[in-house]
């Protein structure tokens, strides 16, 4: 076994462990940081597969951005810290059953289809910022294009969503000002404008 | 993720099975030899496509934890198939006191 081999297995460990810790454990932050760190693990598999531009790109979208936007997730839902015990359903073996089953479907056919393959990776060219940019803007131009696109729609979709406002959340009509914020509803009896910030969700109008 | 309550775990789940993908194509790249080298572009691509889905999800999210005060997916029974008529009368409001 090479040493490259032996990082590779490592890095594999440390991945599946973690990642059978993020859907486990009963603490929430846990879950999101053991998220953190099976990311960085396959971000180091990818380094060690001559994927180096994949992998950066792994580490800057997410664990830079896409495990912090879960963590403002848990956060702004109010995400207890403590352990939970009820964060997993009551009959989770059949859960578990059809995952290891998946699992073990999905490995038998990688294994029964590459059984001696041994990639060489001495000779493999390295997926540098160069070689991958030269790839996907000379090949794959039109899919980043319209990848693009989709992003775009993305995001003004999860803008149109977050400003949507519920049935039973106040209107325009029932907002008031109050200590240079929007509130609602009660605030507009309360001088104080600490009542107002006690009072309720701010809504934007 | 099948057997995870709240909706930010089986977001998560989501992500590690995006990332499973993403070994997989950038293994094949490297076994293949892709001089056009397709697995990692597509690596790329996934790994675009699972940053907009996160953050289309959380903002689902966001909003169903605004309108009911939870995210518990299993308490989540707004578009259940009810025998009851009297059930789909009673407002969503008894259910989150429930």
């Amino acid at each position: 076994m090479t040493a490259v081999e032996a990082v590779f297995l490592l890095l594999a460990a440390i991945a599946v462990v973690s990642a059978v810790l993020v859907v486990s454990t009963p603490h929430l932050v846990h879950a999101a940081l053991w998220l953190v760190v099976t990311l960085g693990a396959v971000a180091g598999v990818f380094l060690v597969l001559a994927a180096e531009f994949v992998a950066w790109v792994q580490v800057l979208i997410y664990v830079g951005a896409v495990v912090v936007l879960l963590l403002f997730a848990l956060m702004l839902t109010r995400a207890p810290t403590g352990p939970q015990p009820d964060l997993t359903v009551r009959r989770w073996a059949p859960a578990a059953f059809v995952g290891l089953l998946v699992a073990v479907l999905l490995g038998a056919t990688v294994v029964a289809g590459f059984q001696d393959v041994r990639i060489d990776l001495d000779q493999a060219v390295v997926g540098s910022a160069e070689v991958t940019g030269e790839t996907v803007f000379r090949r794959w131009v039109l899919p980043f294009e319209v990848l693009s696109v989709l992003l775009l729609a993305a995001l003004v979709g999860a803008i149109v969503l977050s400003r949507m406002r519920g049935a039973d959340e106040p209107g325009e009509a029932d907002c008031c000002r109050c200590g240079g914020r929007c509130c609602w509803p009660a605030c507009c009896s309360g001088s104080a404008s600490t009542a107002c910030w006690r009072a309720a969700t701010p809504c934007w109008c | 993720m099948l057997a995870r309550r709240n909706a930010v775990l089986v977001l998560m789940g989501v992500e590690l099975m995006l990332n499973a993908v993403n070994i997989n194509l950038v293994a094949f790249d490297a076994a293949f030899r892709d001089v056009l080298h397709g697995g990692q572009t597509l690596a790329l691509f996934t790994i675009v496509i699972a940053a907009a889905e996160i953050g289309l999800a959380l903002a689902i999210v966001l909003l169903v934890f605004r309108t009911h005060g939870h995210i518990d997916l299993d308490r989540l029974r707004d578009l259940a198939d009810r025998d009851l008529p009297a059930d789909a009368t009673a407002s969503p409001d008894a259910e989150d006191a429930r």
